[in-house]
């Protein structure tokens, strides 16, 4: 039996009929979109008039984040901006550093077991000129539990002296780059870098794989979509060793999980070989809602961190150049490998030498093995040039920028990591099109919150934290963003024949929203409010939830 | 603690090879080497005991583990294996900073840092050091070593090598040089748990640039250990190796670590066997100098 949807408006992304009354569905497909008297001519339907006043949209697909942000939210939140949990409670920003110590000390009452740990995330001390959180200061809060709060980048944590007890760093003598000591001599208990985070995250509640997600987490993962009105989604950095990829088999296949999941091999700790033999493996176990097989390579490590891989000039601080996580002839051994085998890489790249290498790289390996409609992506891709991008295009190459980054650290990188001129054009959008290159956005989630239409914003509005415009030349139209946060990051998934607009034979994903976001204005696309998602024809109400 | 030796170095420089050469030659040893991958280690089937999807077990006592995208956790799960390993082994990635992970390595409770070992191709070291992309992550490995293996030498002139070395000795100040070929470089000068009295004669397998000599002395008074410690490491000595067990005063006893100008001295076991082993260049060595800081080192 065929539904007939009607809705205040319909928008489709398909430039043959942009604008639409009534999308009938069937069997979690679309049948036809158009008007009610186009689609009654397919015979026996059901009208349903529940979106009546609605805006739909193509179900909005996310193409760079990570399905931990679910296991994220069982820790305290400690962001500056406000931001939305699995379950639909809105945890206000907190503005100051007593503001996140009030947060934890909640927390800390809250808990029957004084000694049992408390980890919090999103801690960003930047927008609090940069005063930094002590040992001193997490020990207010307790003393006897380890406390440990993860900074928003990811790159940094704040421990209390509990927690440099148990991992054995209270004391003296320590000289480790990352581990900066106080007057006493002894640990401040900010820990910088993963291979120091480690050893102490563990003592705090923070998972072995910082990179995993859990049943629970990905299941509060999928309530987040359908707050986001996303309706596919990647997992950009997975080993998917046997019993997680079964497990993420096993929750996405579940009646009410609302999103399609695309998770990516994680490249480390694989010869190329290997990392192809098991990719192609995963690849057999695809189901329609997880899709496995792709690959993610990261080539540099990040601008804020001063890891990314500059080209002259370099920093703007000074600092040294940062590190390669790959080497290149390893880069170039796995393009060769996937594309031999139709396996199809996503890499990270944030500085402009490591965008350089991936280039020079993927044309020796085309060179090698061309290969038709390769869509290999770099993700963020943040201080590309113009020369970059026009080369990319011709190597048949997308891009996926990282336009939340704008936002949320455009400041710091105007004064400190890049200086005015490049940040301007970090995550050029607009000369990415200009260019013909395919594109995406994305958020990086949990870097930064999942929603894409918050990333339409940054992308069209270009504004930092502080307010300031930065790069008005890169801003791009909002038909341009809405086309990024559907069919541009379908593209890069090469997901654009299934999803991305609404059309005859595509799955039914709709957004399913309160406002209409080719109406309410540039400067307004953040505040689109998202009544829910329909996934392959299942309606879910992000109201209606249950926790 | 458990003694732990990074071996560093860009692709191609040998490191697989010398790993492979150590766990060939471990006599005894309980080693553990830690890779970034098992793929790229070809261990001979016949040595492998059992092997799981992170550990392998190989005869002998030895094991090997893959660290994928957690070094730190991974050493963390190796200092639990019961029973402990006598050494770990890390085979650092290609374009890792050996310096950063030492630096790691020494906040992890329960490991002390044996050395950092940087193996380089000498046909292509200089030139990959002048690469665009990779030529400051090769400056960046070779700084902070203590041993630089110049490997491959028979695949260069000898006036070429002259030139490494002499390249080398800007570029990794800290460091002793070593050549070999075929990453053979003897187990006794990567690792400290190979240099002892009650193994014996040392045999010293090295490219032929390198005659290597080994010699004990008997220490029976008591000495300053630092003062001995930091001297046996001096560039003046450019000993490889030492390491030894004295007393600071009567009923104490130290042990004593050298790899190039890298030294440490820790407590030890008061039956560890009193004494001093160290390995130098037979073109170099001064008998007659060690002899004479160990005098001065007396109490």
């Amino acid at each position: 039996m065929i539904t007939i949807y009607s809705a205040k408006k319909i928008i489709t992304m398909n430039p043959a009929r942009p604008v639409v009354s009534h999308v009938a569905v069937r069997g979690g497909r679309i049948v036809g979109a158009g008007s009610l008297e186009e689609l009654k001519r397919w015979g026996d339907h059901n009208l349903d008039d529940r979106f009546a006043d609605k805006v739909l949209m193509p179900g909005l697909v996310e193409g760079h984040a990570h399905t931990m942000e679910g296991t994220l939210w069982r820790h305290v939140y400690c962001g500056f901006f406000d931001r939305m949990d699995p379950d639909g409670k809105m945890w206000g920003g907190a503005k100051t550093k007593d503001a996140v110590l009030d947060r934890l000390k909640q927390a800390d009452a809250a808990m029957a077991d004084v000694d049992a740990p408390l980890p919090g995330w999103q801690l960003d001390p930047i927008y609090f000129d940069n005063e930094r959180v002590s040992r001193a200061d997490l020990d207010k809060v307790s003393t006897t539990r380890p406390i440990g709060v993860l900074h928003a980048s990811g790159h940094i944590m704040n421990v209390n002296s509990k927690a440099l007890e148990l991992a054995g760093l209270l004391k003296h003598g320590i000289n480790h780059p990352g581990v900066p000591l106080g007057s006493d001599g002894f640990p401040t208990g900010e820990l910088k870098g993963p291979d120091i985070m480690t050893p102490v995250g563990i003592h705090v509640g923070f998972d072995r794989d910082m990179l995993a997600c859990d049943e629970r987490g990905l299941r509060d993962f999928g309530k987040l979509c359908v707050r986001a009105g996303v309706t596919t989604v990647t997992d950009l950095a997975a080993r998917l060793k046997d019993e997680a990829a079964d497990m993420m088999i096993k929750v996405t296949a579940e009646p009410n999980y609302p999103a399609r999941v695309v998770p990516l091999r994680f490249f480390q700790g694989l010869t190329p070989q290997e990392l192809i033999d098991h990719a192609a493996s995963l690849k057999k176990k695809s189901t329609d809602r997880l899709r496995l097989g792709m690959i993610k390579i990261v080539a540099d490590g990040s601008i804020q961190g001063f890891s990314a891989r500059m080209r002259f000039p370099g920093y703007f601080n000074g600092a040294p150049n940062g590190l390669w996580y790959v080497p290149p002839e390893q880069l170039l051994e796995t393009y060769e490998l996937a594309l031999k085998r139709g396996l199809h890489v996503h890499t990270h790249t944030n500085g402009d030498e490591a965008t350089q290498l991936a280039i020079e790289m993927m044309e020796k390996a085309l060179i090698k093995h061309p290969t038709p409609d390769h869509r290999y992506t770099l993700q963020h891709c943040q201080l590309a040039d113009a020369a970059q991008f026009r080369r990319m295009a011709k190597l048949g190459m997308c891009v996926n920028l990282f336009a939340n980054h704008h936002f949320y650290w455009g400041d710091e990188h105007y004064n400190l990591t890049v200086g005015p001129e490049r940040a301007e054009r970090m995550n050029a959008c607009r000369t990415a099109l200009a260019n013909g290159l395919p594109m995406a956005i994305h958020s990086d989630a949990p870097i930064t919150p999942l929603g894409p239409m918050f990333t339409a914003w940054c992308a069209v509005n270009r504004i930092t934290a502080s307010g300031r415009v930065q790069g008005e030349y890169e801003k791009i139209s909002v038909d341009d963003a809405l086309y990024a946060i559907t069919l541009g990051a379908a593209y890069t998934l090469k997901l654009d024949g299934e999803v991305g607009s609404i059309e005859a034979g595509k799955h039914a994903d709709f957004a399913v929203l309160e406002d209409d976001p080719t109406e309410i204005g540039g400067d307004k696309l953040k505040d689109v409010r998202v009544w829910g998602t329909v996934q392959a024809g299942r309606i879910f109400e992000a109201a209606a939830l249950s926790a | 603690m458990l003694p732990i030796t990074i071996i560093g170095g860009y692709l191609g420089a040998g490191k697989t090879t010398v790993v492979n050469h150590l766990l060939r030659n471990a006599d005894g040893v309980r080693l553990a080497i830690l890779v970034n991958e098992f793929g790229s280690l070809p261990i001979d089937a016949d040595l492998i005991e059992a092997q799981d999807e992170d550990i392998i077990s190989i005869a002998g006592g030895c094991v090997c583990c893959s660290y994928g995208n957690d070094l730190t956790l991974a050493l963390m799960d190796l200092a639990k294996l019961d029973p402990a390993p006598d050494h770990v082994v890390l085979e650092a990635s290609g374009v890792a900073l050996p310096g950063a992970i030492a630096a790691s390595v020494s906040l992890l409770q329960g490991y002390t840092l044996d050395g950092i070992i940087v193996l380089t191709d000498v046909e292509t070291v200089m030139e990959q050091a002048s690469d665009v992309y990779i030529g400051d992550t090769i400056e960046r490995q070779l700084i902070d070593a203590d041993l630089v293996v110049l490997n491959k030498t028979d695949l260069i002139s000898d006036d070429e090598l002259q030139g490494v070395s002499k390249w080398m000795r800007d570029k990794a100040p800290r460091a002793e040089t070593i050549c070999s070929r075929h990453g053979a470089v003897a187990p006794a000068i990567l690792l400290q748990s190979f240099l002892s009295q009650d193994r014996g004669d040392l045999m010293l397998p090295a490219h032929d640039a390198d005659v290597l000599k080994s010699q004990a002395f008997t220490i029976e008074e008591a000495v300053d250990v630092e003062k001995l410690a930091e001297g046996l490491a001096s560039r003046d000595l450019g000993l490889l190796r030492a390491k030894g067990f004295v007393d600071p005063i009567v009923g104490v006893r130290c042990a004593i670590q050298v790899v190039g100008r890298r030294w440490s001295v820790e407590d030890a076991s008061p039956d560890a066997p009193l004494g001093l082993v160290t390995i130098g260049r037979q073109s170099t060595f001064d008998e007659t100098a060690i002899l004479s800081l160990i005098s001065e080192s007396a109490l």
